[in-house]
């Protein structure tokens, strides 16, 4: 496998709103194109006819009783945010 | 009883003690938290410790016991790893970006721990959201292992396993995604238990690999273990995921040490090769001549899919990780960097909140999920997992357990893998595939190689911890590896 391109490492930084300096894609390049490269080994792998495992439960959908209970209170779920106002989490203006 | 003893006692031992009011709960957690005193400079096993809270913890549980109480765990200390969420106590994940978060509710394990009458000392260090297998990528500082302090404890459960190991802490929880809690306790000479997915519950434990993750327990014993277990097993209404089974006594089926006698342990042939250090093999080999001669019969069984294990874990808990880790953005709770924008505000946050290995982490898995490479990694890797798990349902068809060391070599340098990513994820080779099939295992020690502690694992079907803790247990009747102490510095002690 190519090593990953720059362009490559740049648009996965941003699907994972992730920044990073240069020096750090630079390395990332390298890293990930070793570790993706050794992982391809699985493609010796025949999985035609394999369902793929998501869960090692055999659960389906989980249901409860359709009942209210003590959740946190507005404080404690406000309790660690880094900006408040009037009782809600404050963000920076999504729209002009 | 010196602090020494009394922070070497088995927590059977001391429960025996403190029934019979032979000691208090105050006398021990005191011990303990001197010795965590004089000891953690050097060990930095504790990111947080809780002096006060658990004294006054332990003033209740001998309060409880004068009024003629008891409970499973009553004035027992333990600690917990810093990724299990503790009402009102500083909860960090080893990362900057949670650095003073600080929970409004306890995770159920803990929960269960308190009901238990248990005395909690504190959190202890982790890699950065329990990735990494040495503590190194702890955001704050690596932990040291007791038997040698130029080298990683394990991880990313490390600080658990070296508090318990150099007794600052009687037993601890840890987590188990891809060995986080058996191979530090294999490099620290402790008993690490992963049980089930499903048999403990999540609720609480910060996510990592939702998949994958498993809280389990470190302690000195497997008695300990089978204690620890019975308290924190069995469904949770809180997770979804926990299984409604229910939960045997564990501490009575192991105490029927039936012998090994007609035992079938299968030795799976893949975990014995090439890279394994010399000492490590001859150490499990000697286990497992001592579980023959005690009646077991060895049967060699073949896990001809275990060399997919790393490649196949890697791809699936990073891709777990980079979804589960979307949450840390700056809204809600944690780290908050502001930019011109909401956009900028997020980039910058998790760059400035996220350290290497979980940016490298969150990289990997979301290549493994984006558009164009879904179906050659994350979903390939997902049918990879079905060959891996039909792989140990044969094996133990044929077998009760199967046995194994835990990791390929001992606890290596402070710094001796860290700028080598793969080389530190191959640490794991023997620990990731349980998770993947999400069945039980335990480490054991099974003693020492050029003076580092070996580990044996024990790996069990689902829900098959109690027929795990009577194997483990039987052995530990016939050896004395768990019994060795580290050679800390005894100036630290204050002579």
């Amino acid at each position: 496998m190519p090593k990953l391109s720059l362009q490559e490492v740049e648009y996965i930084a941003q699907l994972a709103r992730l920044g990073l300096s240069d020096e750090e894609k630079e390395l990332l390049r390298e890293q990930l194109s070793a570790i993706l490269e050794y992982a391809a080994v699985i493609n010796q792998l025949d999985t035609h006819n394999v369902e793929p495992m998501t869960s090692v439960l055999p659960l389906c959908n989980v249901m409860r009783p359709d009942a209210t209970a003590p959740g946190l209170t507005l404080d404690e779920a406000l309790c660690n945010a880094p900006a408040v106002q009037d009782d809600q989490f404050r963000v920076q203006v999504i729209l002009e | 009883m010196n602090t020494t003893e009394l922070c070497y006692l088995s927590i059977h031992v001391a429960l025996d003690l403190l029934r019979r009011g032979a000691l208090s709960a105050r006398e021990l957690t005191q011990a303990y938290l001197e010795r965590i005193a004089a000891l953690d400079g050097l060990l930095h096993a504790y990111i947080t410790v809780t002096a006060e809270e658990a004294l006054e913890q332990a003033r209740r549980a001998d309060e409880r016991r004068a009024h003629g109480e008891d409970a499973p765990l009553l004035g027992i200390p333990l600690a917990i790893k810093d990724v299990i969420c503790t009402r009102g106590v500083r909860t960090t994940c080893g990362s900057r970006i949670l650095e003073n978060f600080v929970p409004p509710y306890d995770a159920t394990v803990v929960v269960r721990l308190r009901q238990a009458g248990a005395v909690l000392l504190g959190k202890t260090n982790t890699d950065e959201f329990t990735m990494g297998s040495s503590t190194e990528h702890s955001a704050f500082f690596t932990t040291a292992n007791p038997w040698d302090l130029e080298r990683v404890p394990g991880g990313s459960s490390g600080g658990s396993a070296a508090a318990v190991a150099a007794g600052c802490a009687m037993g601890a929880l840890g987590s188990d995604t891809g060995g986080s809690v058996r191979q530090p306790a294999a490099l620290c000479g402790v008993v690490g238990l992963k049980p089930t997915y499903g048999r403990v519950s999540r609720y609480g434990l910060v996510a990592h690999g939702s998949s994958l993750d498993q809280i389990g327990v470190l302690t000195r014993d497997v008695h300990d273990a089978a204690l620890l277990l019975r308290a924190i097993a069995g469904r949770d209404p809180h997770d979804a995921t926990s299984l409604d089974a229910p939960v045997p006594d564990y501490v009575q089926e192991m105490l029927q040490d039936t012998g090994l006698r007609g035992v079938k342990v299968g030795v799976p042939r893949e975990y014995f090769i090439a890279g394994i250090e010399p000492g490590v093999e001859s150490a499990v080999r000697e286990a497992l001549r001592v579980m023959e001669e005690a009646g077991a019969n060895l049967i060699e069984v073949s896990l001809p899919h275990t060399q997919y294990g790393i490649p196949i874990y890697y791809l699936i808990a990073t891709a777990e990780a980079s979804s589960n880790l979307a949450r840390y953005d700056g809204v809600r709770y944690g780290l908050r960097v502001e930019g011109t924008d909401m956009w900028q505000t997020f980039f910058r946050t998790r760059a400035l909140g996220f350290g290497r290995e979980v940016k490298r982490r969150i990289m990997l898995g979301t290549y493994a999920l984006s558009a164009g490479y879904y179906d050659a990694y994350y979903l390939k890797a997902q049918k990879a997992r079905t060959l891996l798990r039909q792989d140990f349902e044969r094996a133990l068809q044929r077998v009760d357990v199967l046995a194994c060391p835990t990791t390929p070599g001992v606890a290596f340098r402070i710094g001796q893998k860290l700028d080598d990513p793969l080389q530190m994820y191959l640490s794991d080779v023997f620990t990731v595939s349980l998770n993947l099939v999400g069945m039980c295992g335990i480490s054991v020690p099974c003693g020492f190689a050029d003076g580092l502690p070996v580990g044996l694992q024990l790996m069990g079907p689902p829900l098959g911890e109690a027929i795990l803790l009577r194997i483990a247990h039987a052995y530990q009747q016939r050896t004395e590896w768990h019994t060795y102490r580290p050679p800390l510095p005894i100036q630290a002690l204050g002579g």
